[in-house]
């Protein structure tokens, strides 16, 4: 499972810095809780009239894609908003709460379709400008701390915090279960528990700022394997 | 939802020790923690899981507090014949939880 590491690319996912324990955890789909919500969202996908199913016949590479741009709304969308734009406009039914055990679901089950996919993130004009707005933003210091992503994540990546090792921020894995949480979470979970770590104001769900960030670090993580639904510590 | 994943061997030789490894989709919540408003969350755990092979049980655990969320369990047992190996959960709140899986013993 460990991702091919090109030379000269020292790039290394989450997956890298774990214990050799979590590792297998992660790659026995038996072991992985994870599995458990992907179960979930394919017995999701294809229930509902219309179901999921009935439009979408694989979704292979699709995670892979996202966030992407939309044409119509002239912004990026996540994965997770994609699927409940999909809800409230061609199944004609209430959106997911973000972090609900069904949109977590859906999405762990269509990442799932692209394990083993180079993240392959659009490189478009349209897209281009959110994610060097992204960029900008993980260089912001912000918060109490006065601390940037960048800061963490690409100045002492390797090196620990506490008793854990910084990891240098590649999205491979999202959404993850994660052993502190005890759940599966998205990577804006993650993202909001790392601002509140810096002290600062955690952007809402779905704000703009978070869908900006996660396109930068897809962006900043393209080429490298999806893992999903990947285990963390 | 409640869900189980199983893994047992489809096929084993008589007399040959296999894994089963057992996960179970369960908050496990301690009865230790409070809310935001400092109220104090009931337990929900799982109690017990037994394992049954053609109707006899061979291996039965018991589980407490301090057992994580989505518990995993994996054990060994002798390939005796051809059957059934039947998992059951039971725990707090009624929470019961049951899956089987066939093995073919050569």
């Amino acid at each position: 499972m460990a991702s091919a590491v090109a030379f000269g690319d020292e790039r290394r996912s989450g997956y890298e810095f774990m214990s050799r324990e979590s590792q297998a955890m992660q790659d026995d789909d038996a072991a992985n809780p994870a599995m458990l919500w992907a179960l979930d969202g394919e017995a999701l996908w294809k229930s509902g009239a219309p179901a999921c199913s009935s439009c979408h016949a694989d979704m292979k590479g699709v995670a892979a894609r996202y966030p992407a741009f939309d044409a119509r709304l002239k912004k990026p969308v996540t994965l997770e908003q994609r699927i409940n734009l999909c809800r409230t406009e061609k199944q004609g039914s209430a959106p997911f709460k973000y972090e609900s055990k069904e949109l977590l679901s859906l999405s762990a089950y269509i990442a799932l379709q692209s394990r083993g996919l180079p993240i392959a993130l659009a490189e478009d004009a349209a897209t281009r400008p959110f994610i060097d707005a992204g960029k900008a933003l993980y260089e912001k210091r912000q918060g109490q701390l006065n601390m940037s992503c960048a800061q963490c994540h690409d100045q002492y990546s390797g090196r620990k915090l506490a008793g854990s090792v910084i990891p240098q921020a590649h999205p491979t894995g999202y959404p993850l279960y994660r052993l502190e949480w005890q759940t599966l979470g998205s990577l804006e979970r993650r993202l909001r528990g790392c601002l509140a770590g810096i002290r600062a104001q955690p952007y809402e769900y779905g704000a703009p700022e978070l869908v900006e960030l996660e396109l930068y670090l897809k962006a900043r993580a393209r080429g490298m394997k999806l893992d999903a639904p990947a285990v963390r510590p | 939802m409640a869900r189980a994943l199983i893994r047992v061997p489809p096929r084993a030789r008589r007399g040959e020790v296999i894994e089963i490894k057992a996960l179970v989709s369960h908050i496990m919540e301690t009865g230790f923690r409070h809310d935001q408003y400092g109220k104090s969350i009931p337990r929900d755990i799982i109690q017990l899981f037994t394992c049954s092979y053609n109707g006899a049980e061979i291996f039965r655990a018991r589980f407490y507090p301090a057992i994580a969320a989505n518990p995993f369990i994996s054990f060994t047992t002798i390939a005796t014949e051809s059957g059934t190996l039947r998992f059951e959960w039971s725990g707090d709140n009624g929470f019961t939880a049951s899956e089987s899986a066939a093995i073919t013993v050569e």
